[in-house]
């Protein structure tokens, strides 16, 4: 993964509430054994018209967003499965960060493993920025993860949530795999101590 | 005196291997990793890519669901598959629960099925237990007093290589249901009404706690109703503490203990129940004597009423963005505000999902569609949850009683819950189904789902219409 610490990016509009991950791609694409290659498939039934053209009343087909990279949702981002699809599919299309009032619990957590923003902001903020993306889709917004902060046009800095570890796992560049297997003694040290609950070879 | 905790608290602290601190989540010891062939390929890759070993595929399990066909056998008795893509993603799930050492039910023999049907049914989910999948209705072994939730795969890889996973502490929240259900009124409606009152995203970050007399009252597979949906509320987990209910459907199950190991293990289960005292994040409490039955009209599962009641109207809410969602759903739904659904033409009805494809769902279904037609119009799948649920209910002759209604028999499987396989709506269709999600294009492009209890289904699938099972003269109550 490439090290994240800051970045400056269009935004782009889509206030609907509870968008869940079936709209972010749906499960008939599932059948991959791979991440690659999904971002096409990013909001499909929404995005493409059933001869495979695109939806022109689908806002983020319309051309002042295609060089968007920041995507201001509605609340409740990424609800329904665990598909790590979903974020694999969002990086895919475009998007660097999803910037809604609330995330989905394992949407958040498998966003933040591949370095796919969730940006929690409050009500007037978000309302702030659909406003900004729809009235001037040049508007820039820029993301700083060292200092947690969104900073919009007006100056405002906004200051957002993440838990350390996944920050500074982003900031370097590192999977969180890897702290996991350095812990091989403490893991052993479990096993050794506690009755082991199931057996699966019988 | 030590502090009085919760059932979730006390698993949890069990499982710590190393705890929270300032700068790092907890490290959480996982006792059973279930895996499928859809969210595991990645993971199995970064396995390769690193040179990694699975830890303990002694405490992993694999089955075959999402992708598989659920059409009946052929001559030679084979489930044949006809997408290519499935063939490959099962191809590579075989091989990598191979070439890993893992134990896996592929399609078609003894003991596969749906990876949540399973886990219960051979004895593997058992009190006290954490359990992990990547799949989001892993909280559905919560029922048993387990703390089970489901996972993305870059998780997967964590739990394959090192049996642990990185996790912050959930909030939890107690769901109290008191009382007893009226004839006609199950656990699927329990938990729709859960889910209607708080909303799809009213428990994320916490988990659920389901207590109180109607908990109580409800059989393993009733609770394994109400936590499999846990997680459209928001919730990653749900639980149920073990009582004896509980213990009795573990013993004699084929990975159970035995002998000393079980009464080990139960008398440590006993001690699992919240302590007297302890205290909940949050708390709500549902009447369990005045709920009807539910069902959803919209396009998530918070979106459920009153079967009797009328499709709420987009203008009777203030806020903006809660209008504009309702506003939406009701047209994707094809519906007005202020209409009922009783009487809604339907042309298909779902029996299956890892909500309600077990044995006491087909035998309640069984028994209220016994003598009885499904419409013309319709067309009914019943879909078991495992091939152990549907021996089974062949064996109690079940399968003839449904396909003398006119419904479709069918081979083990995730089915039309997910439409990855096959089975699907055609655009536009309107299914009543017993699955766990309606969100738009989730049982195929363009279908509208109405998600209710096995005996909305069946009242359903006779009339024709949407239809309420207290009109339909009841089977008598297990």
């Amino acid at each position: 993964m490439k090290p994240i610490k800051k970045f400056t990016g269009k935004i782009a509009p889509l206030p609907i509430n509870d968008i869940d991950t079936d709209q972010i791609i749906p499960a008939r694409f599932l059948k991959t054994t791979d991440k690659q290659g999904l971002g096409k498939q990013a909001f499909f039934d929404w995005r493409y018209e059933a001869d495979g053209s695109d939806k022109a009343d689908f806002v983020l087909n319309q051309p002042q967003y295609q060089e968007a990279s920041v995507l201001i949702a509605g609340n409740n981002f990424g609800c329904g499965s665990s598909r790590e699809h979903a974020p694999w599919a969002l990086q895919g299309m475009g998007w660097q960060a999803v910037v809604s009032t609330e995330f989905a619990d394992i949407f958040r957590s498998n966003s933040l493993k591949n370095g796919l923003l969730p940006i929690i902001v409050d009500e007037e903020t978000q309302a702030q920025l659909i406003s900004l993306a729809e009235e001037d889709p040049e508007t820039l917004v820029t993301i700083d993860l060292e200092s947690q902060t969104l900073h919009l046009p007006d100056g405002r800095k906004v200051k957002f949530p993440i838990d350390s570890f996944s920050k500074e796992c982003l900031l370097k560049g590192v999977d969180q795999l890897g702290y996991l297997l350095d812990l091989e003694a403490d893991i052993t040290a479990y096993e050794e101590s506690n009755t082991k609950r199931v057996n699966t070879h019988g | 005196m030590t502090q009085a905790k919760t059932l979730f608290e006390k698993v949890w602290n069990k499982h710590i291997v190393k705890p929270e601190t300032d700068t790092t989540p907890a490290v959480l010891y996982i006792d059973l990793h279930l895996v499928h062939e859809v969210t595991s390929p990645q993971a199995f890759t970064v396995l390769r890519e690193r040179g990694l070993k699975v830890r303990r595929p002694d405490q992993t399990l694999g089955t075959m669901d999402h992708s598989t066909p659920t059409t009946p056998r052929n001559a030679q008795g084979i489930i044949p598959i006809l997408d290519s893509m499935a063939v490959k993603q099962l191809d590579i799930f075989t091989q990598n629960c191979n070439d890993f050492g893992i134990p896996m039910y592929s399609l078609g023999t003894e003991n596969q099925g749906i990876v949540h049907v399973i886990g219960p049914e051979q004895g593997f989910t058992q009190p006290g237990m954490t359990i992990v999948c990547g799949d989001s209705h892993t909280s559905t072994h919560g029922a048993f007093g387990a703390l089970a939730f489901g996972i993305g795969t870059s998780e997967v890889a964590h739990v394959l290589s090192t049996q642990t996973l990185l996790q912050y502490k959930p909030k939890t929240m107690a769901v109290t249901v008191d009382g007893q259900l009226a004839a006609g009124v199950t656990a699927k409606d329990i938990i729709l009404a859960v889910i209607a009152k708080i909303g799809i995203g009213g428990g994320t970050g916490h988990v659920f706690e389901y207590r109180g007399s109607a908990i109580r009252s409800l059989n393993m597979e009733g609770r394994m109703t109400v936590c499999n949906m846990s997680i459209e509320g928001g919730a990653r987990a749900g639980m149920v503490a073990p009582d004896d209910i509980t213990i009795e459907y573990v013993s004699g199950r084929p990975y159970a203990p035995k002998g000393d190991a079980w009464d080990d293990a139960v008398a440590a289960w006993r001690q699992l129940p919240s302590d007297e005292g302890a205290t909940y994040d949050q708390e709500i409490v549902l009447d369990a004597n005045m709920l009807p039955p539910m069902i959803t009209y919209g396009t998530n599962p918070g979106m459920g009423m009153m079967i009797d009641s009328a499709v709420p109207d987009p203008m009777d809410f203030a806020d903006v963005n809660e209008r504009m969602a309702l506003d939406k759903a009701l047209t994707y739904m094809g519906l007005q505000p202020n209409q009922p659904l009783l009487g809604k033409k339907i042309d298909v009805v779902f029996l299956g999902s890892c909500t309600n494809s077990r044995i006491s769902d087909l035998r309640l279904a069984a028994k209220m569609i016994d003598g009885r037609k499904v419409s013309d119009d319709v067309r009914m799948m019943v879909v078991p949850g495992s091939q152990l649920v549907k021996k089974q209910a062949e064996a109690e002759g079940l399968h003839e009683i449904f396909k003398a209604a006119g419904a479709e028999w069918r081979e083990a499987g995730c089915s039309m819950c997910i439409a990855m396989n096959g089975d699907q709506l055609s655009p536009g269709q309107y299914a009543v189904s017993t699955s766990n999600r309606n969100f738009e294009g989730r049982q195929g492009k363009g279908g509208r789902t109405f998600l209710a209890s096995p005996l909305t289904a069946v009242a359903s699938a006779v009339n024709g219409v949407v239809s309420d099972p207290r009109e339909m003269q009841m089977p008598e109550m297990a």
